[in-house]
């Protein structure tokens, strides 16, 4: 604090993980992977009356190079897993997964062949949100949730690492 | 009505196919008849055809597996004809051991799309069929999940998932 003293009215010191982490979780960049019913609960959530824009993440976009945080909505069959893998794997870092619903988190009352028991089996997740569906509520929680999440997170933590397409481009 | 179309049925195919058995029964008004799947592309044709029938629309085509039974396989045709409002059910159990039936493809265009579901799911072989790939599973899945010995939460490893 001693350092303020010096400075002019109106300035304040802080650490550039700390502005670069408040900068990121305050407009946090859904992609909306609506594949069921899950999917009118987060449409809800971005609607007037629940109005995700009061934590900043109106921007819902639809392609995945302009997200950072992945809300899968809905059951995924195996047929869908190579999708929502690749929507994922296209996103750029850093990036958070939110599994939306019984579903998304454990195949839910879809015990069955053709759904996959959990995304954690081939996503990583940050979060689990409980619900068949989920209330709006609920996946406002989770947006929160997130956002505690990505304000504790440091700058070196998102070192990127070289990816075989782009180790081509350099060679 | 309904009675007088039932009996106009089974007349024109006892007519054309005097050599072959039907068997028919009725459930809530509604007609069965069990053909032989040797002829079922004629029979088909027939109940299609003819003026008196007009079976033009083939709601849907499906299989059952009878499990134990020695003929495990019967197809089963939801038939409906617009001009007289009747619904007509057709089932021909798969007498051979490759479990295959002709397809009536060649009768009802919006059978192609039904046969390769029935394909799909219980591994019924619709010969002259002119695409006869999977409806809903993987192209390199090799079970066929509604078979009675098909376990419900599938064979582990027969679906591959993205790495990690």
């Amino acid at each position: 604090m001693g350092l303020e003293s010096m400075l002019p009215e109106g300035f304040l010191t802080t650490t550039v993980d700390a502005l670069i982490s408040w900068s990121r979780k305050s407009s946090v960049w859904p992609m909306p992977l609506g594949i069921s019913c899950c999917a009118i609960e987060m449409m809800a959530a971005g609607g007037p009356k629940y109005d995700i824009a009061r934590f900043g993440s109106e921007v819902m976009r639809f392609t995945p190079r302009q997200c950072d945080l992945l809300i899968v909505a809905g059951t995924v069959t195996y047929k869908m897993s190579k999708v929502v893998r690749k929507i994922y794997d296209q996103m750029p870092d850093p990036k958070w997964v939110i599994a939306m619903g019984a579903c998304t988190s454990s195949g839910g009352m879809y015990r069955t062949y053709s759904v996959v028991q959990g995304i954690d089996q081939f996503l990583p997740v940050d979060l689990y949100v409980a619900g068949c569906p989920p209330r709006p509520d609920n996946l406002l929680n989770a947006l929160i949730t997130i956002q505690n999440k990505i304000g504790k997170t440091k700058g070196h933590e998102f070192k990127n690492e070289i990816k075989p397409e782009t180790a081509i481009i350099n060679n | 009505m309904n009675d007088v179309m039932e009996e106009k049925i089974l007349q024109k195919l006892k007519e054309k196919f005097p050599d072959e058995e039907f068997i028919s029964e009725t459930f809530r008004d509604e007609l069965t008849i069990t053909v032989n799947a040797g002829r079922i592309v004629d029979i088909c044709r027939l109940l299609k055809n003819d003026a008196e029938l007009l079976f033009k629309q083939c709601v849907d085509v499906t299989a059952v597996d009878w499990a134990r039974k020695k003929k495990r396989f019967s197809v089963v045709y939801n038939l409906y004809s617009l001009e007289f409002n009747f619904r007509l059910r057709v089932k021909a159990f798969i007498e051979n051991d490759e479990g295959s039936i002709d397809s009536v493809t060649s009768v009802w265009k919006s059978a192609n799309w039904y046969e390769r579901e029935a394909y799909d799911m219980l591994g019924v072989i619709f010969k002259n069929h002119p695409d006869l790939r999977r409806m809903y599973m993987p192209e390199e899945f090799e079970y066929h999940p509604l078979r009675k010995d098909f376990p419900l939460l599938g064979i582990p490893g027969s679906l591959p998932l993205p790495q990690k």
